[in-house]
């Protein structure tokens, strides 16, 4: 059994956390920066003091120095060692607990292949590029079989397209593995895809814990201040198209969406995902909408707007450069874009 | 490329040519008071082959050589291990570090006279003086490389299972290379410096006292002959050390 319970946990910022992960579950610990969440994989991996008790199991773990407590952890700068080429980076931890050198060659020959960087083997880290830094940085961590594996933000340094790869590959193989880890990060998108459960950690605290739909559609207060808070809309009808496509009307808003559902009751869009324009935008007319702005709150670098479409009432996100170069006042026609992709569904009795 | 080797070496040279040329030029021009004080370079060489053939040369070197090697063996080898012990452990920084702070910033030269009283005009002397001119810039390197090295790769390699003196042979030390070169490539032609002064005031063989005995005989010629010497032995033991860490090092860094 490895799953992990925290009780009362207290260091640094982090204030009496109660929080439990299961067995194999891949949970992912979601929050702003600075909300406490790297000391909390810390005081787990016993790297630091803490306060309150760590069980992996039922078995307590808090007497259990962080070299003896077999975790794979895998920091937001990676840190490979410098000094030692890829192969010799993933043997490090079988040749510190002196395993057998066939035992070491063998299982380090596997984890080239499942990483798929056997190629690599005999580079330094300096000659790798970030993806392949971190293909040979998650086969290190994984080398010791580790029962829990823990990762700070390890796809921060990435450009978008190899993350977002990586992050599937990655899910695949925890599940394969059936390892129990917790998934650090501040992008709730990221934490969407890679999660059946999510934990939002603020100012030291577990705000919320549930389902990315749950966590979306009923946002705690605090929770609503990090992610911010989605625009809810109510449909009236449903229509189900072809190739796993629907349209929806909520109000004079008509919408596209991809969905496997025939019914939806909600559609929730965040304010930054809405694009806002003071012209007609050229293309086809789906999901897009005029409506007329009727509030402007500027803050430090963004811009909230609402918007008025009918019985609708709409919050949009911008920037504050892009907002000014459009010169919109109180009363203006406005153009809303709602992007496809990022728009969230609910159905009855979720 | 090694042609273009070759070529880069001959433009090092030429500038040394033209210098020791102009030398010559000059000193058989005879523009000072008299040869004795500017002796032409064909002079400094013939007297170097002299003096080489002679054993002079051989056995003055031999002797000051001698006295580095042990010296700065020994000082760098302390230098380093209590280095480590300081870097790795707060409690033997905090109890160490007021005193060597204290006593680090004293000239080596400085211990002279004091070393003079304890262990007479000998051997000791000069090693002595050696030994304390590198002890401290190797020790203060030693720790300030340990101690940069980054907190999150002891982190991994701690959760990978390593004790503690397994980090700090495989991890730390390695990552603290790089400093510890500095203090020895520094010390190293340091210790020479060192030992000229040395030998200078106080010991009757070695480099330095040939040097005081040439010019209490107005031998210009033997002066430059072991300035020329001592020139040419810091220069490859600091070399020496660049290459060493080259080897050690150039992979990863």
């Amino acid at each position: 059994m490895s799953s992990i319970k925290l009780k009362n946990i207290s260091k640094y910022i982090c204030k009496n956390i109660n929080l439990e992960i299961f067995d194999k579950e891949l949970l992912v610990l979601l929050g702003p920066n600075g909300a406490g969440k790297s000391t909390l994989l810390n005081v787990i991996a016993g790297l630091i003091d803490y306060e309150g008790s760590v069980f992996f199991g039922n078995m307590p773990v808090d007497k259990v120095p962080a070299n003896k407590r077999r975790i794979g952890y895998l920091f937001q700068e990676l840190n490979l060692f410098p000094h030692l080429d890829v192969a010799a980076n993933i043997a490090y931890g079988l040749r510190v607990q002196k395993q057998p050198q066939d035992e070491i060659k063998d299982r380090v020959e596997k984890l080239l292949q499942i990483m798929k960087i056997k190629h690599l083997s005999f580079r330094y880290p300096k000659e790798l590029s970030g993806g392949e830094k971190q293909r040979v940085a998650l086969a290190r961590a994984l080398a010791n079989s580790p029962r829990i594996l823990l990762l700070d933000e390890p796809m921060n340094s990435l450009d978008y397209r190899t993350s977002k790869y990586l992050r599937t590959e990655f899910k695949i193989l925890q599940k394969k593995l059936g390892i129990t880890t917790i998934y650090v990060t501040h992008n709730f998108y990221e934490a969407e895809e890679m999660a059946a459960r999510i934990a939002v950690l603020d100012k030291g605290r577990v705000e919320q814990v549930g389902s990315p739909k749950e966590i979306f559609f009923h946002p705690t207060e605090a929770v609503n201040d990090f992610i911010g808070a989605p625009n809810i809309l109510n449909c009236d009808y449903c229509n189900g198209l072809s190739f796993g496509l629907i349209e929806v009307k909520c109000g004079d808003i008509s919408l596209v969406i991809s969905s496997e559902r025939e019914k939806i009751e909600k559609v929730a869009i965040l304010p930054e995902d809405i694009y806002l324009s003071n012209t007609k935008p050229p293309g086809p007319d789906v999901n897009r909408v005029k409506g007329k702005l009727t509030e402007i709150e500027e803050s430090s670098s963004t811009v909230c707007c609402t918007v008025i479409t009918g019985k609708n009432s709409l919050k949009v996100k911008l920037p504050q450069e892009i907002f000014a170069s459009m010169n919109l006042n109180i009363g203006d026609k406005v153009w809303l874009i709602l992007a496809p992709r990022k728009l969230k569904t609910i159905t009855d009795g979720e | 490329m090694k042609i273009y080797k070759i070529f880069k070496l001959k433009w090092e040279i030429i500038p040394i040519i033209i210098f020791l040329g102009i030398w010559e030029i000059f000193a058989r021009l005879d523009l000072m008071p008299g040869q004795f004080f500017f002796p032409p370079f064909s002079t400094v060489i013939t007297e170097f082959w002299y003096l080489t053939v002679s054993g002079v040369l051989g056995r003055n070197f031999l002797s000051s050589l001698i006295r580095v090697l042990i010296g700065f063996s020994a000082g760098s080898i302390t230098g380093l291990f209590v280095g480590i012990i300081m870097g790795w452990n707060h409690v033997a920084n905090k109890a160490l570090n007021p005193i060597i702070s204290l006593i680090y910033p004293i000239p080596p030269l400085g211990w002279l006279p004091l070393l003079m009283l304890w262990f007479g005009i000998g051997e000791i002397l000069p090693i002595a003086i050696i030994f304390i001119c590198s002890f401290f810039p190797i020790l203060y390197n030693t720790v300030t490389g340990i101690k940069n090295v980054d907190k999150n790769y002891i982190f991994v390699a701690r959760i990978l299972g390593a004790p503690d003196l397994k980090i700090l042979s495989t991890v730390v030390i390695p990552l603290a290379l790089p400093n510890i070169f500095t203090g020895l490539k520094l010390e190293s032609g340091m210790a020479w410096r060192v030992i000229i002064a040395a030998e200078m005031v106080a010991i009757p063989t070695g480099i330095g006292a040939l040097m005081m005995k040439a010019e209490s005989l107005i031998r210009i010629d033997i002066i430059i002959v072991c300035l020329i010497v001592l020139g040419i032995m810091c220069l490859s033991f600091e070399k020496f050390f660049a290459f060493l860490e080259k080897k050690l090092t150039y992979r990863w860094r």
